[in-house]
């Protein structure tokens, strides 16, 4: 595709622009797009749009994750996650939970891990597990309460895989 | 260090090979896992310090892996423009950890197949990449090679959320499978768009030639899983490769209804693609690509007899860039890099004559 510019080069940039339910676009090369002015987002990506997607309103019980909290061990505020779209820390996953569980279930259709976990924390959480299973169950118990059936399905796989991982590491280490 | 990077040069990665399950569609496989470090911040708050302790950190404990033995280590910041661009073409890093090359580094192991990138966007990119359909071996070789890590390095880690990674697009399972595969038949019959779309209703998303945010040049596409939260790793390299077989399936029988109903006007398009590289004394990368593209799809139905397709991939690599300016031994303007392209694959084709 050429330039529509310049007619002359390959055109690498293309906008879209919705106005008034009229699109219109633009397709350009590199040049060109720079003297318009046009923002070269050479990586624009999924994670660029969380911005928009990371905003909640005010009305919400996250207001207050929202409007004053920051993370205490790098200093991120919800604010600052809203522009870039990316979190500061593994601390940042606490600070704002609510806010994040929300979004998470928005990506990926569910907020629950049901994947592998590090051998580290494998072998030497043993009884930590047993107290996240006693928590899951609580939580499974109060998704049906509530009849949220598609999250009660996922705590209940997660259970299910965390008890044979418990088995499966019990055999391995009989210690 | 550029010297062992030249080592890479005289070399066919793994993935480049055109062997392995459906290699006349699927060109390559690729597994990779997002992981960082426990209490250390993620890049986006990183200071000086902590980008260097998480180097340190993720080199000491590469060296305790014995499934990762003496990869070459080398620090972006100590390697030149074309050089990064170089790795970037191969697959070995992305296009982000080259542009801003401080205090990041790559370890690459024997034959390209595994790649670590340290401090990308997460501080660790675990990377295998192998040649054809291979998603399943793939996963079970990176995710060994996960565990033996985890055991040296502390990972950032909820039971409730998985591995936490910095773009939340990444979180839980921390797992990107992606497949290239060359589609020139759907293309050819204007049926990748609705192919695409389907997907993307599927869990799963579609990119260019290098990753996100590039156009799909040549007829290659990469598919890839774009949920990580909610499935265990193997469903997701299931999923995708369930998918996957189907789109084949549609790109084999596209293939066949071009050989029956357009076996003249396909051929010529074939022959036409193979004079013009046989002949051009200067030509574009992208004008390559494309005809490459046709050549290749001309290797996989047999039109087309003495060329291999590992001659074709290898061309699609080393025509870039960087590959024509490391060939050089020297910087080359656009210009130059044409005229340079063309003699390369002038040789290349002819030495298969």
């Amino acid at each position: 595709m050429v330039c529509d510019l310049c007619k002359q080069k390959q055109a690498t940039v293309h906008l879209t622009e919705i106005v008034n339910d009229q699109m219109t676009e633009l397709h350009l090369c590199e040049e060109c797009a720079n003297q318009k002015g046009a923002q070269v987002e050479s990586q624009f990506g999924l994670s660029d749009l969380l911005a928009g997607l990371a905003d909640f309103g005010k009305t919400s019980e996250v207001e207050e994750e929202v409007s004053s909290k920051s993370c205490a061990n790098c200093g991120m505020s919800y604010n600052d996650f809203r522009k870039v779209g990316r979190l500061g820390c593994e601390e940042c996953y606490t600070t704002f939970k609510r806010s994040l569980a929300t979004l998470l279930k928005r990506i990926h259709g569910s907020p629950h891990h049901l994947g592998k976990s590090p051998m580290r924390q494998a072998s030497s959480k043993l009884s930590q597990t047993k107290h996240e299973l006693a928590e899951l169950k609580r939580r499974l118990e109060r998704a049906i309460e509530m009849e949220e059936f598609e999250d009660a399905v996922h705590l209940r796989d997660q259970i299910r895989i965390m008890e044979q991982q418990e088995l499966r590491n019990k055999g391995k280490k009989p210690s | 260090m550029a010297k062992i990077l030249d080592e890479l040069l005289t070399k066919t990665s793994e993935w480049l090979r055109g062997v392995g399950p459906v290699s006349d569609i699927v060109m390559s496989s690729r597994i990779r896992l997002a992981r960082n470090l426990q209490k250390l911040p993620f890049a986006t708050r990183a200071s000086e310090a902590s980008q260097t302790e998480v180097l340190r950190v993720v080199k000491e404990g590469l060296a305790k892996v014995p499934s990762f033995r003496s990869p070459m280590v080398f620090e972006m910041g100590q390697l030149d423009e074309v050089d990064r661009q170089f790795l970037v073409e191969r697959h070995l890093i992305s296009r982000e950890h080259a542009s801003q090359p401080d205090h990041r580094a790559v370890a690459i192991g024997q034959g390209e197949v595994i790649s670590v990138m340290i401090n990308e966007e997460d501080h660790l990119r675990i990377q295998v990449m192998q040649s054809g359909l291979n998603l399943r071996d793939g996963w079970t070789l990176v995710d060994a090679l996960d565990d033996e890590l985890s055991a040296a390095i502390p990972y950032a880690y909820s039971t409730e959320w998985g591995y936490l990674t910095c773009c939340l697009t990444n979180a839980g399972t921390g797992m990107r499978a992606s497949v290239m595969v060359h589609l020139p038949a759907l293309v050819l019959s204007k049926q990748i768009n609705k192919v695409l779309h389907a997907i993307t209703k599927l869990g799963l998303t579609a990119r260019g030639l290098y990753g996100e945010g590039t156009e799909a040049q040549g007829n290659f596409f990469q598919i890839s899983n774009q949920v990580s939260l909610g499935r265990t790793e193997e469903e997701l390299v299931e999923n995708l490769e369930r998918i996957l077989k189907q789109i084949i399936d549609q790109e084999q029988s596209a293939r066949e209804s071009l050989v029956s109903n357009n076996r003249l006007p396909l051929e010529d398009r074939v022959w036409r693609a193979y004079g013009i590289l046989r002949h051009a004394q200067t030509i574009t990368s992208n004008e390559t690509l494309d005809l490459l593209s046709a050549v290749r799809l001309g290797v996989d139905l047999t039109l087309m007899k003495g060329l291999d397709r590992t001659t074709v991939n290898e061309l699609l690599i080393y025509s870039q860039p960087a590959h024509l300016q490391k060939l050089q031994g020297g910087r080359l303007s656009a210009q130059e890099r044409d005229a340079k392209r063309a003699s390369l694959i002038r040789r290349r084709l002819g030495a298969k004559e």
